[in-house]
């Protein structure tokens, strides 16, 4: 290799040259493609995940199922959070989306004896616009408010079961309706997560999506377009919650059960610590992040409690030092060679 | 009956004072969230704990060293992690999280849990007060809470290093150019934040046990007193621990001790939705970087 020469060269001062792939050049936004070859480098990337996420179900033993089923829920919840972080909005407590919507569920089949393949729809959009509501006030300000807010509601919603004995208290409500097949439920949520994905990267990268990254940039610009930044926000935060609430009202026809746990630290930390690892800011980070979690604490599952420090640590680490995240580093491979050259 | 609750009630307060000023003070001079602020309560509690009861240090020396190596340890949080993700909110707030919940869990993982774990109380003793029984403890609390209070306004308001935090607090960059280093004065404004979280443990625990779900408990009543007061105001900290402190004792004694929690909860909500910036929040809704 020429590096092995340079090395050997000593004194002499070299850098390291980022090249983009011709392909990405002329492609990045006007496709004008040329070859097989080609259009295998742009579809790939896109196919190998849909493919993969379409077959998994079929390989997968009964146990490995049950876990890609956690996968997809945990990375519609990072896609959740990284749709609010991508308009400026840090949220430590999915949990409450995840919750409102398993409890709407849970209340309208358990009461009201709805199906679940209604109660799963009409909870999304319930708990989405309980969620927003909630943090309706919220939006107001910015930075750490939105944090601090989001992290001591779903605590303090925990707290108020157990008080007031709503919906079951501490015993939460059992017997709720399953789905009616094994595969619908796999596919359902796996479906869920390759729309989600798709589906709002595409809008993220629409005009309206620049618009919500415009109020994460710099909110006072968007202001003086002329754009109402506190209705923009409230759309974002209702679409987010809708997908929480969506995952909240799966599992619970899963489980068949609605108790106090949906509103657990876990279901906060984990899509963070997923979008964070994988890297913020394209949700396909987001889902990576969740792959590579969600199993990982299946085969740590030995280990117990020790799991959240690992996460803990987790965050910090990739904060501090990889703060781009596992997939921004891997599309940077994928789209440019890089070498070295004498300076 | 009145006369009690309304003496549980100050009590009540100024524990929950105690415990937000130190996430106050964090916040409102360097601007950190500090999310870890619960895992060092509970970590100055344990280690005092440890201290007394597995090296068999006494309680006053114990308590001592655990608020010192409590201080040296957010000094040391902010140095290696902070400093480097330093005015990126997310990654403060991620950050600052990740480090509490590792804390917190571990400690859940090591199965320090049951009523054996707590500090013993300084004077063992009560008293009668307007027809109500307080203990010393209590009382102490309040002496305490209340010499912290005028300690801090002394000291941010007569000592050049107290003017240099409010200074950084005000406006970073005219600090800067006024040869203030910022990077020293936040590094000194999260340890004082972790001392005060580990002088309230050593004299609130003593009330109750230590675990690691306390932990939570008082980052969500820090929180919750922030959020009503204003951040970053330390009137607003006294006026609004005193509302919430009020809320719950009075719901307490009069409706049900379960009710306390949703108190506190509408309190935020219509705080929020009333006043978002707090009841004493100085900045205007869109200036406020917090």
């Amino acid at each position: 290799m020429r590096n092995a020469d340079l090395n050997s060269g000593g004194s002499k001062q070299r850098r390291k040259e980022r090249i983009d792939r011709g392909i990405k050049a002329r492609s990045s936004d006007v496709f004008a493609l040329s070859s097989w070859r080609e259009m295998l480098y742009l579809a790939a990337p896109r196919f190998i995940p849909i493919v993969g996420c379409l077959m998994l179900p079929l390989v997968l033993g009964i146990y490995w199922q049950k876990v890609l089923l956690s996968v997809a829920v945990f990375a519609l919840l990072a896609i959740s959070w990284d749709i609010l972080e991508q308009s400026g909005m840090i949220s430590l407590g999915q949990a409450l989306f995840f919750g409102m919507g398993a409890y709407a569920a849970g209340v309208f089949n358990h009461y009201f004896g709805w199906s679940p393949l209604l109660t799963i729809p009409f909870a999304s959009l319930l708990g989405g616009m309980i969620c927003t509501v909630i943090l309706l006030p919220v939006l107001r300000l910015r930075g750490i408010y939105f944090s601090m807010v989001t992290l001591i509601i779903p605590l303090m919603l925990v707290r108020i079961v157990e008080a007031t004995k709503i919906f079951g208290g501490t015993e939460g409500l059992s017997g709720i309706t399953p789905l009616p097949s094994k595969w619908l439920e796999l596919y359902l949520i796996v479906g869920a997560l390759l729309g989600a994905l798709f589906g709002f990267r595409r809008m993220m990268g629409s005009d309206y999506g620049l618009v919500l990254k415009g109020i994460n940039d710099n909110d006072r610009s968007v202001m003086n377009a002329g754009i109402n930044i506190y209705w923009f926000k409230a759309q974002a935060l209702f679409v987010a919650s809708s997908i929480g609430a969506f995952t909240g009202a799966f599992m619970t026809h899963v489980y068949m059960f609605v108790g106090m746990p949906v509103f657990a630290l876990d279901y906060s930390i984990l899509p963070i610590a997923a979008a964070v690892v994988g890297g913020p800011g394209t949700m396909a980070g987001a889902t990576l992040g969740a792959f590579i979690l969600v199993p990982l604490s299946e085969i740590l599952r030995g280990i117990g409690g020790l799991r959240i420090v690992i996460y803990g640590l987790f965050l910090v680490v990739f904060i501090v030092a990889l703060p781009e995240g596992i997939f921004h580093y891997i599309q940077r491979k994928y789209h440019q060679f890089e070498r070295w050259v004498e300076v | 009956m009145f006369v009690g609750t309304v003496v549980y009630a100050v009590i009540n307060s100024v524990i929950l004072a105690l415990l937000a000023i130190g996430f106050n003070l964090t916040f409102g001079i360097s601007g950190v969230a500090n999310f870890a602020y619960g895992a060092l309560y509970i970590f100055s509690a344990y280690l005092s704990w440890m201290l007394l009861n597995l090296i068999g240090l006494p309680f006053f020396l114990s308590a001592i060293i655990s608020i010192l190596i409590t201080t040296l340890l957010g000094a040391m949080m902010y140095r290696f992690v902070l400093q480097r993700v330093r005015g990126q909110a997310l990654s403060e707030v991620i950050a600052t999280f990740g480090i509490g919940l590792a804390i917190l869990e571990l400690f859940q993982y090591l199965g320090f849990v049951g009523f054996e774990y707590t500090l013993p109380v300084f004077i063992d003793n009560s008293f009668m007060i307007f027809g109500a029984y307080v203990d010393m403890q209590r009382i102490l609390i309040v002496i305490v809470g209340a010499a912290l209070i005028i300690f801090l306004w002394f000291f941010t308001h007569h000592t050049s290093l107290g003017l240099a935090f409010r200074g950084i607090a005000q406006d970073e960059r005219t600090a800067l150019s006024l040869g203030i280093n910022s990077d020293r004065i936040a590094t000194l404004s999260v340890s004082f934040g972790a001392g005060l979280a580990a002088i309230a443990a050593t004299i609130i625990i003593p009330l109750g046990s230590i675990s690691p779900s306390e932990g939570y408990d008082v980052l969500i009543k820090a929180l919750a007193v922030c959020i009503i007061g204003g951040l970053g105001s330390t009137g607003g900290v006294i006026v609004a621990s005193f509302v919430i402190g009020f809320a719950e004792r009075f719901t307490d004694s009069y409706i049900s001790s379960h009710w306390t929690m949703i108190v506190s909860l509408a309190a935020i909500l219509i705080v929020l939705s009333v006043k978002p910036s707090g009841l004493f929040g100085k900045q205007k809704e869109l200036e406020e970087r917090i």
